[in-house]
């Protein structure tokens, strides 16, 4: 655990963003509609993105905003909306007691677990092949590490984002129950359900 | 800042999101909890980066951004095809796999 002096503007951001993240967090948990536990998720997102600034992270608190903000969460609202099940969630936490007690206990040890290994210094961790983080400026770093070190992983992900999108496409297009083969789903006849 | 206060911020976050994916039935909603685990482990990754003073863990985080990226398309897409055919996203009522 390094050593640090703790001055009192990045305390203010810190707690700032604590609060925005807890404000969300719990937000998201207890929102009716799912169109509101969305807007928290951006609310949460935006403060863990400001904790990524505060960390020295600045490429990746942008690219928080971009692919989470921008991408996922509009990904979300917009299959809320396509499928209109902006309802109420009436038995959202009502009736089923056990599955929240139980839910509550096994977080608390979670919780728990965590604490210890966040505040003790166990974690001491050996140094990867990945290079230090103050070489040069934080996008500098992390494209020279991708490039080189993490070439191969980072061309899987390329992989790995066509094969998404090949499956979002299969799947959401209907089966030809004659053909079996999956048409891509035309505009109007998709929406109704079938039974 | 010390490392330790933003481990705690996360395991809280971690915690949230597990309880989320635990008690709400609203298939959407467990996903975006599942979101937020993702984003507290991301954090205890930039935190452990600037405490070894390791780019690997800011490396870490660029993956998992997009593997859950990956995740929430094939996710919601197998969302809309069980909507499709069941009409609700309540899990309670996708029980097909129960025998």
């Amino acid at each position: 655990m390094i050593a640090t002096v703790i001055s009192v503007p990045q305390l203010i951001v810190f707690v700032v963003a604590v609060v925005i993240i807890a404000v969300g967090g719990v937000g998201l948990l207890s929102a009716r509609y799912p169109v509101h536990a969305a807007l928290f998720l951006v609310m949460t997102l935006f403060g863990v993105a400001i904790l990524f600034i505060e960390e020295g992270a600045e490429f990746l608190a942008a690219v928080q905003v971009v692919v989470y903000a921008g991408a996922v969460v509009v990904l979300f609202l917009f299959v809320i909306m396509l499928l209109g099940v902006d309802r109420e969630e009436i038995a959202s936490f009502a009736g089923d007691t056990v599955r929240i007690v139980l839910a509550g206990v096994g977080v608390v040890l979670i919780l728990a677990e965590l604490f210890i290994v966040a505040t003790g210094a166990w974690a001491t961790g050996a140094h990867s092949a990945a290079g230090k983080l103050d070489a040069g400026s934080n996008i500098g770093v992390l494209a020279r590490s991708v490039f080189t070190t993490y070439l191969l992983p980072f061309e899987l992900t390329a992989a790995l984002l066509v094969i998404a999108v090949v499956g979002a496409v299969i799947l959401s297009g209907r089966m030809n129950a004659a053909t079996g083969v999956t048409e891509p789903a035309r505009g109007g006849e998709n929406l109704e359900v079938e039974r | 800042m010390p490392g330790s206060w933003y481990l705690v911020v996360a395991a809280l976050l971690f915690g949230l999101g597990t309880f989320g994916v635990l008690t709400r039935r609203n298939v959407i909603v467990m996903f975006m909890s599942v979101e937020l685990m993702l984003n507290a482990v991301n954090l205890t990754f930039v935190t452990y980066a600037r405490m070894l003073n390791d780019v690997g863990g800011q490396i870490a985080v660029f993956f998992v951004l997009v593997v859950a990226a990956a995740e929430v398309v094939v996710g919601l897409g197998i969302i809309v095809a069980i909507f499709r055919h069941r009409a609700t996203i309540t899990v309670d009522d996708i029980s097909s796999l129960k025998g």
